[in-house]
Order: structure tokens, then sequence, then C-alpha cells
């Protein structure tokens, strides 16, 4: 029964994480262009052209 | 993810240290529809000089461009991404930005919810097992406090939304589908606390969480479909309103968007263009089609001095106007008043679920408070009575109305939205599901609004041949028709040399042997009075004049579309500001018996409203402005996206193309979605006929309400999924 000392806790911590990386992707505004974002995938741009995308999806 | 680099010169002026804050331009894209659209739109918006960085959203339809203040304006990323092919516009209101992020931030309610429900659901299992093995009751203690912990801040924060609406809803002396949710949770979560602390069995934490996470989906779906049909609604808006070429200082051209325009400002319409703004017409003559305003056909001729409204077409050569304001006594200001008149009279809609949780809601509280009640009489100790209460409340979780419905609402609209066709109102889908008789308008809507040569097998190949070749220097839309007709027989349009437009009368080019002539009678020299004038004339000196005559031509499925919905036994008719001879044609041609001609925008409504008083729901198909105060009295409306703008404004579906089929769509997926929701009722009501007897005597544990629960809503859930692999009609 010791072994539930830490297991719960590792469970609710392993399960934060993902909710933790949710609202993560969710604020950063992963989920602002569901349909565009299945072909961006597909696009083969030179590497250095990535450079700025972070300063573009923070407007502000 | 993708972003264009800046140009060099712009990179080095940044380095220069003259960096500054860009401005964040919105601006909708109609045709952006694939992969390689995003791509191209970008590319497009980039390669302005002074613009940093530009990104498209596919699903919105947008493009958000960061500009270099007093570098770049509006109009130069427009410029460039009609060069492009992309019509744009910027957005008119920005409001959208708030309201995803109220839509974002139920998302975040709906991940909390999730998360607790999960986690709880995992320590509940155990008890459960636990209880009926040997599990010790020191270690059922401590996983209850851990659900306890779990789940109250839970309750606490993502609740919020039932908790508000619950509180308004009761502030004004209502009861809504809020009121016993909202109940249930709070009730659930503090008696489950205090069983928690009694050490006692009747723990309903994982119940009260897992109720809210699946009404916190329900609730978001609603919302999700409501700001991206808000959001489309606003698209059209901006893209309607369209460019204008600003004649500045010195008679330079500068296009702006038509809705920044000001009383005074002069603005150049080139043929073939639509008019941005009411004005006066200063300088240039020729004929203005007026079929969008009134559904008339014939153009009219204007010259300088002449009052031209906004959305009205220019047939003509260029003509130079002086914006004015709006003036109350213009049809545009009549339109407004009979509007709003139209729509204080509509009484509000009240949605299928609300009109269920009228009944429900009150019988809810009925049952919960009999149960409590009850086992109080039969001298059952308070917290007994409380909790079967609450189970009761909690059996009867209004599941099929607060999720089933969003997700059959939101599987309609996506089946709509991939077919082209805006939903502009959440509740259109409801509201035309009830219709049962359709009317329609002529011009633009059942017609396409565009002339069609009607005589084409009076007119010989070698006279069509050289007519076209005449018309296909003009823009007047009888020329381009006799082009059409022309390309239809197969014959091939040379591009003409020395043809000389003359507003507002014809074409003519000479040619050695004599001059030739097309054109309206007296042009070619035919006494005035013969015939109408829907008619061009083909003269050559050496030869008797030829008649072309047009008549607006039907959308191709038009009287296909008539004929399947006389089929499903609605009646339909035909609406109409045009002549009669028109209207009597259209309708022939497209088999509907029923129709009024040379309607004035008020006896339309009045027609309306004569169709209401006989217990008809209308479903109003129409697309001129005249049309828009019947579309706004209508019980549910459509136009095509052609339509003025005022009228797609007033509408609750937009739809695209160049055929009338959306219309059967529209109507067979409302019904459809109307016929799932309502089987959901019935299985919600199945469940709770045999269940809430079982929860009134006390027989419910907390497992079986997990259990009855979470698969009712799995049902209904999957039934609301059905609609997508629906058929098309």
């Amino acid at each position: 029964m010791t072994a539930l000392a830490w297991l719960i806790p590792a469970a609710l911590f392993l399960g934060g994480l993902g909710l933790v990386a949710f609202l993560w992707a969710l604020r950063s505004g992963q989920f602002e262009d569901l349909e565009g974002a299945a072909y961006r995938a597909l696009e083969d741009d030179p590497p250095e052209d990535r450079a700025g995308t972070q300063s573009n999806s923070h407007p502000e | 993810m993708t972003i264009h680099t800046l140009p060099a010169s712009s990179g080095t002026k940044a380095l220069a240290g003259r960096e500054e804050a860009p401005i964040i331009l919105t601006l909708a894209v109609e045709n952006m529809r694939c992969g390689g659209c995003i791509r191209s739109v970008e590319r497009a918006a980039i390669s302005v000089a002074g613009v940093r960085s530009a990104r498209a959203n596919l699903a919105a339809k947008r493009v958000s461009v960061a500009v270099e203040t007093g570098r770049a304006s509006e109009a130069d990323v427009i410029a460039a991404l009609s060069r492009a092919g992309f019509a744009a516009a910027p957005m008119q209101d920005t409001s959208q930005h708030t309201e995803s992020s109220r839509e974002f931030a139920l998302l975040r309610r709906v991940a909390v919810a999730g998360f607790a429900a999960m986690n709880i659901m995992l320590l509940s299992v155990s008890v459960w097992s636990g209880r009926a093995g040997d599990m010790d009751q020191s270690l059922i203690t401590l996983f209850c406090w851990l659900s306890a912990l779990i789940a109250l801040p839970t309750v606490v924060y993502a609740g919020q939304p039932f908790y508000a609406s619950a509180l308004s809803a009761l502030k004004g002396r209502r009861l809504n589908m809020d009121v016993p949710i909202s109940l249930a949770i709070i009730l659930a979560t503090g008696m489950s606390l205090y069983q928690t602390v009694v050490g006692s069995e009747q723990v309903y934490f994982d119940a009260a969480v897992s109720l809210l996470f699946f009404l916190l989906i329900g609730r978001y779906l609603d919302e999700h479909l409501r700001v991206r049909a808000r959001g489309e609604a606003q698209n059209l808006l901006s893209l309607q309103s369209g460019i204008a070429s600003l004649i500045g200082e010195g008679g330079s051209l500068r296009p702006i968007p038509a809705h920044v325009l000001v009383p005074g400002d002069k603005v150049l319409i080139g043929a073939g263009e639509r008019v941005p703004a009411d004005a006066l017409v200063l300088s240039g003559s020729g004929d203005i089609d007026q079929s969008l305003i009134t559904g008339e056909t014939i153009p009219i001729a204007v010259a300088p001095g002449a009052q031209i409204y906004a959305g009205t077409l220019n047939l003509g050569s260029a003509l130079t106007v002086e914006v004015t304001a709006a003036d109350s006594a213009t049809l545009l200001a009549e339109i407004g008043r009979l509007m709003a008149a139209a729509e204080q009279g509509k009484a509000r809609y009240r949605r299928l679920a609300d009109r269920a949780a009228q009944i429900y809601a009150p019988a809810v509280h009925g049952l919960g408070a009999a149960t409590f009640l009850g086992w109080l009489i039969v001298g059952a100790p308070w917290q007994t009575a409380l909790t079967y209460a609450i189970a009761v409340l909690i059996i009867t979780c209004p599941c099929a109305l607060a999720l089933a419905v969003p997700a059959v609402q939101i599987a309609a609209a996506s089946r709509l939205f991939r077919q082209g066709i805006v939903i502009k109102a959440a509740d259109g889908l409801e509201r035309v599901a009830e219709a049962d008789m359709v009317v329609f308008d002529k011009t633009g809507t059942l017609t396409l609004g565009r002339p069609e040569l009607v005589n084409d097998a009076a007119i010989s190949d070698e006279v069509l041949e050289s007519a076209a070749r005449l018309a296909a220097a003009s823009k007047h839309p009888y020329a381009q028709a006799v082009v059409a007709a022309a390309r239809n027989r197969q014959i091939a349009v040379g591009a003409p040399e020395g043809v000389e437009e003359i507003p507002g009368r014809g074409l003519v080019r000479i040619l050695p042997c004599g001059e030739e002539r097309l054109g309206s009678a007296e042009w070619c020299g035919i006494a005035p009075g013969r015939g109408g004038a829907s008619e061009v004339w083909y003269a050559r000196h050496w030869r008797a004049p030829v008649r072309f005559c047009f008549a607006d031509a039907l959308r191709s499925d038009a009287a296909a579309v008539v004929q399947e919905l006389k089929r499903r036994g609605h009646p339909i008719a035909l609406l109409s500001g045009d002549r009669t001879a028109a209207v009597e044609q259209a309708a022939r041609a497209s088999g509907i018996t029923t129709w009024q001609s040379e309607l004035t925008p008020a006896r339309k409504i009045d027609w309306l409203a004569e169709c209401a008083k006989q217990g008809r729901k209308v479903l109003m198909v129409g697309d001129g402005l005249n049309d828009a105060p019947a579309l706004a009295a209508a019980h549910a409306s459509l136009s095509p996206a052609s339509a003025a703008d005022i009228s797609q404004r007033a509408a609750d579906f937009v739809f695209q193309g160049e055929r009338l089929a959306p219309v059967l769509e529209v109507f067979s997926t409302a019904k459809r979605a109307r016929n799932l929701s309502l089987q959901n009722f019935g299985v919600a009501f199945c469940y709770n006929v045999v269940a809430v007897p079982f929860a009134m005597a006390g027989y419910v544990t907390p497992l079986i309400a997990a259990i009855v629960m979470s698969t009712s809503s799995i049902l209904v859930t999957l039934n609301a999924t059905r609609l997508a692999g629906m058929r098309k009609s």
C-alpha cells in the first residue's frame, strides 16, 4: 500500500502535465487555425524562413 | 509554420535602429480555400514594401498583416492580393477578437473539467471496487478526500458559466436549464463533502464533475458555432463594401475601402463597377443597372446631376461622381425603416432546447423536491433524503439538451460550410426546419441577374459572328450576352479593331464598305417605340437591321429545384418588383404558379404577413435591396452571395455559386438536424422514465449514477454524429 503514496501523486502530476501542455497550446494560438495548420505541415520552406513565427503569432 | 522573410531593405532599416511597433491589419480574404492559397496570400502580402510579416488563417478566411507605420497602407496590401487573384477587404469590426477569446476561455474550462473528471473517476473506480473487495476503510477515506481536493476547485472554476447564467435567469424571475444544472453540481459537491467528513458511502464527486465536463463540451460547441457564424457574417460584410477609386488632388486615383468614403469625396466609377456609395453624377453619362435595388432589369440612363445609389451597377463608360450623405428620403432610408419595423414585429425566436427547458427545468425541480419531502415524511434523516434528491438531480441531467443539440447543430453547420453555405444566425437551422412555404424573389435569385440572348434561333451564324466581333469591345451586359451566345455556337470571336463605344447608345465600327452599328434602336436608325427596352439592334447600312432580344437567364437548376420543393409538398411563390411580363415569363419557365409582380418592399412584407396569418412559416430566398425587409420579416431567409450587402445582413444563410440547389441542401440538412435532436430528446426521455423512479426510491448508488449518466450522454452524441454520414440531397 505504501506504493500508493507516490503512485497517486505521480499519476496526478502526469495528468496535470497534460493539462498544462494543453493550456499552453491554447494560449500560444495553436488552435487559431485548425484547417490551415494541416496544410502548413506539408510545406517545405527553407529553415531560415521559420525564424519569425513566434513574433507573428503573438502580435502583442 | 511558415513565415516569409522580410524584404532586404526593411531588414537593413530595422538594423539601423528605426524599429517601430508595426500595426496589425486584419483583412478578410474571400477566395482562400486550400493549402496553396495560404502560401500565395502570405507571399503576396509580404511582397508589399513596408509589410513585415503576414499570416493567413484558413479557417477564418482572414490574413493578419504587420505593417510598418507610414510605409504601407491597407490599400497597398489589398491591391497586391488582388493582383495575386484574391479579393480582400479590411475587417470593419474587430470585436471578433474578444469573441474568440471567450470561446477559448470556455475551452480552458473544458480542459480543467476533463482533467478533474478523469482523475476523480480513477479514484472512484478504486473505491467502488475496493468496497466490493477488501480495501482498507482508511484508504477509502483518503481517496474520497483526494477526490474532494480535485473536485472543489474544479467546480468553483469550471462551473462559472452555468452559475452566471442561472443567477441572471433567477434575477429575471425565470427558470432556465442552468438553474437545475447549477443546483445539481453545487448540491452534489456540498453533500459529498459532508458525506466524506462523516465517512459515508454516498459520495458523488465523480458524477458532479463529469456532469460539468459533458455540459461544458456542449456549451463550447454552441459558442463555437455562434462565433464562427458571426465571423463569416463579418467577412461577408467587409468584402461586400468593396473598394472605391478616390480621385485625389490633381486627378490622381487612389483605391480606398468604400466604407471610409465621406460626403464630398469624388470617386471614379469604371464601366462594369458597382457604385460604392450614394452619389451625385458630376460628369459622364450612361446606363445604370438598378436590379439589385428595385428588381427592375431594364437599365436607366443617367446624366450629370442625377442621383445614383450604392449597389447599382455602372453599365456605361466611367462616371465621375460626388458622394452624398444618406438622404432620409431615399429608397435606402425607406428600406431601413421597413427593416427595423419588420425585425421589431418578429417575436424573438425561442430555440428548441430553450423550449424544452421550459418544461424540463420545473419537472426536474419538482421531482427533486418531491423526493426530498417524501423521504422526510416517511421518516428518513435529512441527510438521506437530501442524498436521494441529489441522485435524482444528477440522473435527470439535461445532457441530451445541453450536449446533443449543439453537437447536431455543429455537424449540420460544418456540412453546410463545406458546400459554400454560410450560416449567419445560430438559430437559423432550427427556423428553416420549421418552414413549410418557400418564397422566391426573381432578379438575381431565381435568375442570375444577367441577360441572355433569347431569340437565338432567328439570328444567322454570319450575323451573330459579326455582331459578336463588335460586342467584344464592350463591357455592357447585353454586349457580353451576344459574345456568350456566339461562343455557345462555337464561333471564335476575334479581337476587334477600330470599334468605338458611345455611352448610352451603342458601338460603331467604320469599314471600307460602310459602317456597322450595334446598340439601341435610335442608334441604329430605327424609329423609337418599336419593341421593348431589353433589346439591341445590329445594323449594317447595306442590310436590314437585325434585332437581338434579351431576358434575364434563369439559374441552371431553378426549374429542377422548384420541382423538387413541390414534390416535398411545399407551396412556392414568386414575389418580384420587376414588370409583369418579365415575372410571368420567369414564373412559367421555372414552374411557379403563384406569382406577384411590381411589388414595393412594403407590399412584399404585407404579402408575407398575410401568409403568417394563415399559419404558414415562410422561407424567403432573395437578394435585392428591395428584398431586405422581407428577408428580415420571414421566418427564415437565404440569400445568394451576389446579393446586396443589406440583404446578406438580413438573411440567416448566404450561399455561393450559380446554382439554386443550396436551398434544397439547407432545407434537408435542417430537417435532418431537427429529427436527430428530437430523437435525442426521445432517448433522454426514455432514460429518465426508467432511471428516475429508481433514483426517487433511493436505489441509485454513485456507481449507477455515473454509468447511467455517461452512457446516455455518449449515446446522444453518437446519434448526433450520424448527420455527417447523410447523403447529399
